[in-house]
């Protein structure tokens, strides 16, 4: 096990942990009806955080996501209620529009040499005007097509449901996989978050780098965006906030360091499905209040927070020595 | 006096023209009157709206200047709001509200700055910790209700007013009043600056880089602790789901607007306190001008863009030469640090 | 002829780094190239590797001209370089980091096996045993410049640099270089190497350049070169006049009555434990190579990285020193070599900064007034001659001689009894390093003791009454009286280990 991988299997483990005393306590939750409830309640988080991953190993951070997702779920009921269009064709306009914007934002970083994490909170604040201005109230989307992708499942032995949302998620996951850590373009992210001179100084055309990562994770948060919208059936300038804080924390807890360059888009699932199964175990147990949620997730980002200083710090003083 | 006056003239200006704006379409706009021995008026309303913003730019401006930033201050916010009033329920007076309110202001201080500091971890990172469990802990306190209390002496310092002016902003002037005297009648300040323009050569001076920093996260917990004291006095309840949601970002947002630089260094209470009023400006003239409240974000997102671009160490060097340029005159160069952070 | 560079001039604001500088390149030679800090080495390297643009002179390579314009560029034409900090990414795998930017790809996604396989191609005949597959961070530096250096070759594979490439390893690591650099002289390459360790330099180079204060001293072939030229040709021996005249007896205090004794201080892996007392208004030099161990002694003095052991005390007993603070509680004052990064706030005026460290020593509570701050400023800008418009204006915005004057002021108006000056009149003009020496000369005849840090013996011979010299992080010698003079430094800095101690304190 390298210094690279402990925070994945620590991940895992605590996952593996976690359910497990989960299970002794309450055995109905190893059933795959949880199984499936976890992956579709938590989709829109892990597809929104696969594109946080991408962000986060090159070394930024994008604030505006959960924005982005209110605007996609305003936009597409307004679109639905207000044109003839198919939700297919509103679909690819949300994620033209989303990719479009997050590519803005990246070109914003390069182009000023400002952080990241201030450049995308002037995009959070703009992505939530704007659903607003589309619509104050939530609007309603009644559509026959959003019932067909609302009820496609796919029904599991036990009579879980593993829904189109949850595939979708972990079909994001994949594709994240492959492109982090199986294309040019992910050896670029991680070089990136290793140290953006380095890596000019290897060839990395670190502007055009840039606007491919922010735009990336704008059409992932448009995708949630899409997810959300089916999960929920209604579009609202209001929801979602905060959702980049439960993405941020996705991706630490899924073993990705913070300041990037190291980090596992698998990872990321797990933490994601750690965050839902803490939510899964409050509901279950009845008596605890959800705050903990937050109280546990926060131990969490501090424990990985430390993990990874440590690990950084034996490196520096191994390769000191 | 009038370097100070030099240093805030764009927000001033900024101000005065949003309120002469605003005055457009809400003629009573700038209308102040005196009824049951207290001020009314919309501008009044800004002075208190604005103080839990006011009061959370104070911390996050000594934090900036060192080049940090406080994620947290929201939840701590809450977390101190739900003190005061788990306080007063528990029957330990005001005194007993105000102080276990200020303690755990300055232990959550402590806990980021002690991460900052003696851990090494990116403040971003080291405060997003508390920013995500401290709603958690204030919740905690309250047993997720709201938790309501009646105590006229603590709804004092959110609905009271001495001579007419509403407590909260007399809170939120007066901490600013004090800090701004403290960090500049003593040599903090100058400690402040020099440690987050350049940490390694300010220890190497012989300041106590590592004391310094926990210090100043700690008085971004004392602000919280007022800002939450305020909030929730103000609705004689504290509710720690909502007190200070996101109020973080407005605290950034006005220690930004005041012209002072995300990268550490110079910085000025002064004008970030007008950066809290410009934003409850924009807030409350939006609703009386009768514009709809969905323009308020966009607004945002274009001011912190503009200044984005002024701040730009790629652009800012341009446009202090046009400035140069245009004063015409070499001998200008006196002027130019102070200006630099604007 | 591989590489040809004529008349290479390169300026900066207030300083000429490379003054017309000739540097020849053969194919299948190592050629060293030495000079202290600022002597315009990286300088070189760097108008070379295009990440300078130079302002006068010709480059050829194969005889054709050429003028890379970026780092890119440069790789690309054939000249490849490999630095001490190695200058590829540690969380990335070694394959990655070796076919970084060419990877194979099937169907848009990185071939892994063939990545892999070309990655062990490369290294193959470098001698190392390698798993491409894992963290470049996980292997030694050693492991990682022969990455690099692999990485390099392919790429570039006509002039290979290596900047200080051994700072950091041991000798059996050196030795598993120096095998991979010359197998690859046996190839043709010609190789530039830059190092500070001469006994590494006599090993493997063929030929040796020496640069000093932006100009080339001399180009020889190793081989029948002396130790003791090349030394002298790196410190220089030439007296400029201004420092002559103000040249005075080398007095060195009673030891009786030398107040301050630090006693076995010193850190492991750093410098070993040595004794040094000091006595008032006396000036003692610190002479040695770069990465000899002087800035080091100055670091552990000054509580930067504490001592592990020994004392420090003067007359009222111990002292502590665990960290800048307490040395400057104590009544110690440093000017560090790189005043940029560690001496000046670049954004605070030249008031502020000339009253920092006094305020820090008085505490925050206790602010210097604004009339005493100015009364300071104003003080030292006249005494030392710093030429700024006004003390208002940013230290960043002033010339490298004059911020090193702010940084002197800023210890001079504490009034420190023991004050180290690290290459205090490094890359400053003539003029202002005369008043820097005058200015030791002032203080001291006022009582203040002086620790001085110099690559330029003149210079120490000039100021210094008394000379320590430092070789492989040890003291080895100390001159006094009549010793002090550049032939005898330049002799203790070269003699082999065995005869030293005859003068050791």
């Amino acid at each position: 096990m390298t210094s690279r991988t402990l925070p994945l299997f620590a991940t895992i483990a605590i996952f593996l942990i976690a359910y497990l005393v989960c299970y002794l306590q309450f055995p109905a939750m190893l059933s795959t009806r949880v199984i499936g409830n976890l992956l579709t309640d938590n989709a829109y988080l892990g597809i929104v955080a696969v594109g946080m991953t991408v962000v986060i190993l090159s070394g930024g951070i994008d604030l505006s996501v959960g924005s982005v997702i209110a605007f996609s779920g305003v936009f597409i009921a307004v679109m639905l209620r207000d044109t003839g269009l198919h939700p297919l064709v509103v679909f690819a306009l949300l994620l033209a529009v989303t990719t479009a914007f997050g590519a803005f934002m990246g070109g914003l970083i390069h182009v000023l040499a400002m952080p990241p994490f201030i450049v995308t909170l002037a995009g959070m604040f703009l992505a939530r005007g704007a659903g607003y201005m589309l619509s104050v109230e939530s609007v309603p989307i009644q559509h026959p097509f959003y019932e067909v992708l609302k009820d496609a499942y796919y029904l599991m032995p036990g009579k879980g449901r593993l829904t189109l949302l949850g595939v979708a998620m972990l079909l994001s996951v994949a594709g994240g996989m492959i492109l982090a850590h199986r294309t040019r373009f992910g050896t670029r992210v991680f070089a990136m978050g290793g140290g953006a001179q380095t890596a000019q100084l290897m060839g990395v055309p670190v502007g055009l780098t840039t606007v491919q990562i922010y735009a990336f994770s704008g059409f992932m948060a448009g995708l949630s965006g899409v997810a959300f919208s089916i999960y929920t059936a209604s579009g609202y300038p209001l929801a979602m906030v905060g959702t980049e804080l439960n993405a941020i924390a996705a991706v630490v807890i899924g073993g990705t360091i913070l300041t990037g360059g190291a980090g596992y888009v698998f990872g990321t699932l797990i933490g994601v499905l750690t965050m839902g199964l803490i939510q899964t175990y409050i509901v279950f147990d009845g008596s605890l209040s959800s705050w903990w949620t937050k109280i546990v997730i926060g131990a969490l980002l501090l424990m990985f927070i430390l993990l990874q200083k440590g690990l950084l710090r034996l490196g520096t003083a191994r390769a000191a020595a | 006096m009038p370097r100070v006056i030099q240093r805030v003239l764009p927000q001033l200006l900024t101000l005065a023209a949003l309120m002469a704006l605003v005055s457009v379409f809400f003629p009573d706009f700038l209308e102040i009157t005196y009824s049951d021995g207290r001020l009314v008026g919309p501008v009044i309303d800004i002075l208190k709206r604005g103080a839990p913003v006011a009061l959370l730019a104070i911390g996050m401006t000594l934090v900036i200047a060192t080049r940090g930033i406080d994620l947290s201050v929201g939840a701590t916010m809450a977390i101190c709001g739900a003190c005061s009033a788990w306080a007063i329920s528990a029957g330990y007076g005001l005194a007993g509200a105000l102080g276990f309110a200020m303690l755990a202001g300055l232990a959550a201080g402590l806990w980021n700055g002690a991460l900052v500091a003696v851990f090494g971890i990116q403040p971003i990172v080291a405060t997003l910790i508390l920013m995500t469990a401290g709603r958690g802990v204030a919740q905690l306190i309250t047993e997720g209700r709201i938790l309501t209390f009646n105590h006229e002496g603590l709804a004092f310092f959110g609905s009271g007013d001495i001579l007419g002016v509403p407590m909260p902003t007399l809170i939120w002037v007066l901490l600013g009043v004090l800090v701004a005297l403290l960090v500049r009648r003593t040599a903090l300040g100058l400690l402040i600056e020099a440690i987050g323009i350049n940490r390694r050569a300010s220890t190497l001076a012989g300041i106590n880089s590592r004391v310094l920093l926990i210090a100043v996260y700690m008085a971004s917990g004392f602000c919280a602790a007022w800002a939450g004291i305020v909030a929730t006095a103000d609705i004689r309840g504290a509710d720690a789901n909502n007190s200070g949601l996101w109020l973080e970002l407005d605290a950034i947002l006005a220690v930004v607007i005041g012209g002072n630089s995300l990268l550490g260094g110079r910085f000025s209470i002064a004008a970030s306190l007008l950066g809290a009023m410009i934003i409850q400006t924009i807030d409350t003239g939006i609703l009386l001008a009768g514009f709809p409240s969905e323009f308020n974000l966009v607004i945002k997102a274009a001011l912190v863009l503009v200044i984005l671009v002024l701040q730009s160490p790629n652009l800012a060097p341009r446009f202090a030469r046009i400035a140069r340029r245009r004063r015409g005159t070499p001998a200008a160069g006196k002027l130019t640090t102070r200006e630099a952070g604007e | 002829m591989l590489l040809t560079i004529r008349s290479l001039t390169k300026t900066f604001p207030g300083t000429r780094a490379l003054d017309s500088v000739d540097f020849d390149l053969r194919a299948g030679e190592v050629h060293a190239l030495l000079g202290e800090n600022g002597a315009g080495k990286s300088t070189l390297i760097k108008c070379l590797t295009g990440a300078y643009q130079r302002d006068e002179g010709e480059l050829t390579l194969d005889g054709a001209p050429i003028s890379p314009q970026s780092t890119l560029e440069a790789q690309e034409l054939g000249i490849g370089t490999v630095y001490q900090e190695v200058n590829l990414l540690p969380n990335l795998t070694v394959a990655e980091n070796l076919t970084f930017g060419r990877q194979p790809t099937r169907f848009g996604m990185v071939d892994g096996r063939a990545m892999r396989r070309q990655a062990e191609e490369m290294l193959s005949g470098y001698g190392v045993d390698v798993d491409v597959r894992r963290d470049l961070g996980t292997y030694s530096v050693a492991i990682q410049q022969i990455v690099a250096i692999a990485r390099a070759v392919t790429l570039s594979g006509k002039v290979l640099i290596l900047d200080e490439p051994t700072a950091s390893l041991d000798s059996r690591e050196v030795a598993m270089l120096f095998d991979v650099v010359r197998s690859l002289r046996e190839q043709g390459l010609g190789i530039i190497f830059i190092s500070h360790f001469l006994d590494q330099v006599f090993e493997i180079s063929d030929r040796v350049t020496v640069l000093r204060n932006g100009c080339r001293v001399a180009t020889d072939d190793i081989a029948g070169l002396e130790r003791l030229r090349l030394i002298e040709h790196m410190l220089g021996h030439e007296l400029e006049d201004e420092t002559r005249e103000g040249r005075h007896a080398h007095v060195p205090s009673d030891p009786s009555e030398r107040t301050l004794h630090f006693e076995g201080v010193g850190r492991r892996g750093l410098i070993e434990p040595f004794d040094l007392s000091v006595g008032r208004g006396e000036v003692i030099g610190l002479a040695g190579l770069l990465g000899s161990g002087r800035t080091e002694s100055a670091e552990v003095l000054f509580g930067i990285k504490p001592t592990q052991t020994g004392t420090a005390r003067d007359e009222n007993g111990e002292i502590a020193l665990r960290n800048p603070r307490e040395a400057v509680a104590a009544g110690f004052g440093f000017a560090p070599e790189d005043r940029k990064t560690d001496g000046i706030v670049a954004d605070l005026s030249v008031r502020e900064n000339i009253a920092l460290a006094l305020q820090a020593r008085r505490g925050w509570a206790r602010p210097i007034s604004r009339a005493e701050q100015n009364r300071l400023a104003d003080h030292y800008i006249d005494r030392l001659d710093i030429r700024t418009s006004d003390a208002e204006k940013a230290v960043g915005d002033l010339s490298g001689g004059n911020q090193q004057k702010v940084v002197l002021a800023r210890w001079l108006a504490m009034n420190p009894r023991f004050f180290i000056l690290d290459e205090p009149t490094r890359g400053i003009d003539v003029g202002a390093h005369a008043e820097i020496l005058r200015l030791i000369e002032e203080v001291t005849a006022d009582g203040m003791s002086i620790l001085v840090i110099s690559s330029e013996l003149d210079e120490l011979v000039a100021v210094a009454d008394r000379v320590i010299v430092v070789r492989d992080r040890r003291h080895v010698a100390q001159l006094t009286g009549a010793e002090v003079e550049t032939d005898t430094i330049v002799r203790a800095i070269a003699a082999p280990d065995a005869d030293s101690d005859e003068e050791a304190a």
